[in-house]
Formats: C-alpha cells, sequence, structure tokens
C-alpha cells in the first residue's frame, strides 16, 4: 500500500465555496504537509477525507478502503488530532480515556499512560484547564494510543507558541521512526513544513495546485530577481506572477530550466519558501 | 558521525548530508562495513524530513559510497576504483596545496613552479 489516502477527482460545493476535481494522494510512511491560505479549502478536503462531508463527485479512499464499506475500519486506523479541544471542557483525561477507549479494539491503554507521562499532562484536572499546547498534547495522546497508523491534524500549530511548536515538531519527527506511520497535516505555518515535511500539497480557492516531494518544489520553483527591461511579452511566460518595481522586477517561476535558458546569469535566482510560492500564486488572482 | 547542516547555504539539504559523509569515508573516519544510522534516525536527529535523507542515502548509494540491506540498514560499501581514486586525487590536491604554500613563502612564481613539476613529471 503506497497511499494512504487517495481523493480522486473529488468535488463539492457550497454556497460561494467549491472544491474543484481534487486528485490528492497522501503516502504511506512520509509527513505530507498541506498548505493554503485561509479559506482555501484545507478543513473541507480534510473533512472529506475523515468522511465528515459527503463529496459531490468522485471517490475518497484511505489504506484502499471506500467509506461506504469499511467506515469503521477506516476510523480505528485513524488519530485526528483539531486545532481546537474536542471533548467535553468540563471532563478530565481520565474521563475522556474511559469514554473513548471502549471505541477503539486496538486501544492501549499502558500506552496512553505513557504518552500522559511523556506529555506531563494531569489526568484528574478538567480539560478547561488546559492550555492550548497541553490540549494539542491530549488529543494527540488519545490520536496515538490507539495505534492509529494515519495521524490528520487540521492546523495543529496554529495558536503554539513557537517553542512549543518545535517540540511538537520533534515529537512528529520521533513518531516518523517507524516507518508505516503516516502523518497528513494542514497549516499555514510554512516555516514548520520547510522543517519536516516530505510531500507538500497545495490549494488554493477549492483547486490543488501542486501535489509534490519538497526537492521537486524547491528544484521547480524560485524566485527570479532582475532588471525590468529583460520582462518582455515572451519571456514572462516562465513566471507564474511578476512583481514589478522602479528598481527592477521580482517572480516566482514554476520552471527554473526555462528560466536559466532564457535569461542565464542576467537574473538573480533565489530558493523559493514555500510562503513566497503561496505568495506569488495568489497575486496571480489579480492579474490571470 | 558528525554531519553539520547549514540551512542558510545554498548547497541543498542532501548534498550538505552526501559531501559529508563521502568525506567521511574518505578521510576513513567511516571504515568499511561501518552501519549508517537509519534514514528515519538520521532525519530525527538532523530534524530535516525523512525524504531528504532518504534521497542522500539514495545519491550514496548510487555512487557506490555506501549499500542497503531491506531490514538491517545501510553500510560503509567496499570502496571501488573511483572512489580510490577521488581518495588520491584528495591526497594530491592537499600535498600540491604544500607545495603551493612552500612556494609562496619563498615567492617562487606560478610559472617557475609549473616548469619545475614538468621537468620532475617527465622525468
Amino acid at each position: 500500500m503506497e497511499n494512504v489516502v487517495e481523493l480522486i477527482n473529488v468535488s463539492k460545493k457550497f454556497k460561494g465555496f467549491s472544491i474543484k476535481n481534487i486528485d490528492l494522494h497522501v503516502k504511506q510512511g512520509f509527513v505530507t504537509g498541506f498548505i493554503g491560505a485561509n479559506g482555501a479549502g484545507k478543513s473541507t478536503t480534510i473533512k472529506m477525507m475523515m468522511n465528515l462531508l459527503r463529496p459531490d463527485a468522485g471517490e475518497v479512499k484511505l489504506f484502499g478502503l471506500d467509506y461506504q464499506t469499511n467506515e469503521k475500519d477506516i476510523k480505528e486506523r485513524i488519530g485526528f488530532v483539531y486545532d481546537s479541544n474536542v471533548f467535553f471542557e468540563g471532563l478530565n483525561l481520565k474521563d475522556i480515556k474511559r469514554i473513548v477507549a471502549p471505541a477503539y479494539r486496538r486501544w492501549d491503554d499502558t500506552l496512553f499512560h505513557q504518552y500522559v507521562e511523556k506529555f506531563e499532562l494531569p489526568l484528574n484536572k478538567s480539560i478547561k484547564t488546559f492550555s492550548k499546547g497541553m490540549q494539542m498534547k491530549a488529543s494527540l495522546a488519545i490520536a496515538l494510543s490507539h495505534h492509529a497508523e494515519l495521524i490528520i491534524m487540521d492546523e495543529p500549530t496554529a495558536g503554539l507558541d513557537p517553542i512549543f511548536r518545535r517540540e511538537l515538531l520533534g515529537l512528529l519527527q520521533e513518531l516518523m521512526l517507524d516507518g508505516t506511520r503516516t502523518i497528513f497535516f494542514s497549516t499555514h505555518i510554512t516555516t514548520d513544513l520547510d522543517r519536516i515535511a516530505d510531500y507538500i500539497a497545495f490549494i488554493q480557492r477549492g483547486e490543488l495546485v501542486f501535489s509534490k516531494s519538497i526537492h521537486d518544489v524547491t528544484e521547480d520553483y524560485a524566485l527570479v530577481k532582475g532588471r525590468i527591461d529583460l520582462l518582455d511579452r515572451d519571456t514572462e511566460k516562465a513566471f507564474v506572477h511578476v512583481h514589478r518595481a522602479p528598481t527592477g522586477f521580482e517572480a516566482l517561476t514554476d520552471n527554473t530550466t526555462e528560466v536559466k535558458e532564457i535569461f542565464g546569469d542576467t537574473v538573480v535566482m533565489e530558493r523559493a519558501s514555500l510562503e513566497d510560492i503561496m505568495y506569488y500564486f495568489k497575486g496571480g488572482i489579480h492579474h490571470v | 558521525m558528525q554531519i553539520i547542516i547549514s540551512n542558510s547555504s545554498k548547497e541543498p539539504i542532501y548534498e550538505q548530508i552526501t559531501n559529508q559523509i563521502k568525506s567521511s569515508i574518505l578521510s576513513g573516519e567511516l571504515q568499511e562495513g561501518t552501519s549508517l544510522p537509519s534514514m528515519r534516525q538520521l532525519a530525527k536527529d538532523l530534524q530535516i524530513s525523512v525524504i531528504t535523507t532518504k534521497r542522500a542515502y539514495e545519491e550514496l548509494e548510487k555512487a557506490g559510497f555506501i549499500y542497503s540491506i531491506v531490514g538491517k540498514g545501510s553500510f560503509v560499501a567496499e570502496q571501488n576504483l573511483e572512489i580510490i581514486r577521488e581518495k588520491k586525487q584528495r591526497v594530491i590536491e592537499e600535498q600540491l596545496n604544500a607545495v603551493i604554500i612552500n612556494s609562496r613563502e619563498i615567492g617562487l612564481p606560478l610559472d617557475e613552479l609549473q616548469q619545475l613539476l614538468e621537468i620532475l613529471y617527465k622525468e
């Protein structure tokens, strides 16, 4: 099984917003980061992966199975970590465990207690007294305690302080030591992904712009800077979007080889960060 | 095994890894048969993505520096001729560097040094 998640030509229409023909594959044993601006369709896509929303068209498969016939099996194998607390606020972790554990065949009590200890979570304090970071850890501890093979996280690092974010990323890397586990997480804090993501899926206005390995992203995309007079109708075609200033232009290309052929040494080429890529794609709205 | 990754370097991270492991092998710091950390372990230790260490190991394997056994891990390979050649070349470079330093110290210009080398090489 190479792909843990497969979205095949998935569409979903809402009033004023739609997901259009998304083809997305999430590879087993790797971290896939899901990026996009607010409102691009990240959460909707994740909800369809979780079967919390049904697509209007297309297929959703997890572990090669479909939800129609294998919902329980699939859910057993997924650990879902939300950006906010989904448990009853008044409950403590012990109560939550008592409610959640019987729902999973593979619930591992020893493992749960190991994580509780590791994350330094209090068992007897109600969840509402937890900080955002602790809530996140609690949610993760529960996901990990039923031996989830696929961990799906919706904006796990949003609202966390930088120190805790790093701690979380370190923890995720520890989880990846086990080569069968897969992590899929959405974020708009792209520096998190520069560090640990193996694959990047980028969604914009309900459409998947690309889904490729972090190497292909860094090899295909680059920031190009040069003199304004180098630009004309033909040379501009090499760029996703061009930003002009009196001092020169700065542009994003998705084809570094072409840019090298056209401009040679007359321009400066730099690595484009994920943030640069998102920004320039967004810029395309006004000019396409 | 020490590997230092620079995030501000123009050199891609996987290349930084391959180059550093290569020089550890060529310098003899990593001996034939030594087991390397698993690519997942290395990714965790360096705080980088698994796909990056995977690529680094793949490149090292392609170049014959290491080999992998499924389920056992990756090991430093028996060094082939090309590697030995590269290793020798490195030594030569170092020796020539010493020559250059010595020459500069006594103000021996490049063309005279070249002549000297030519004479000695043809002997």
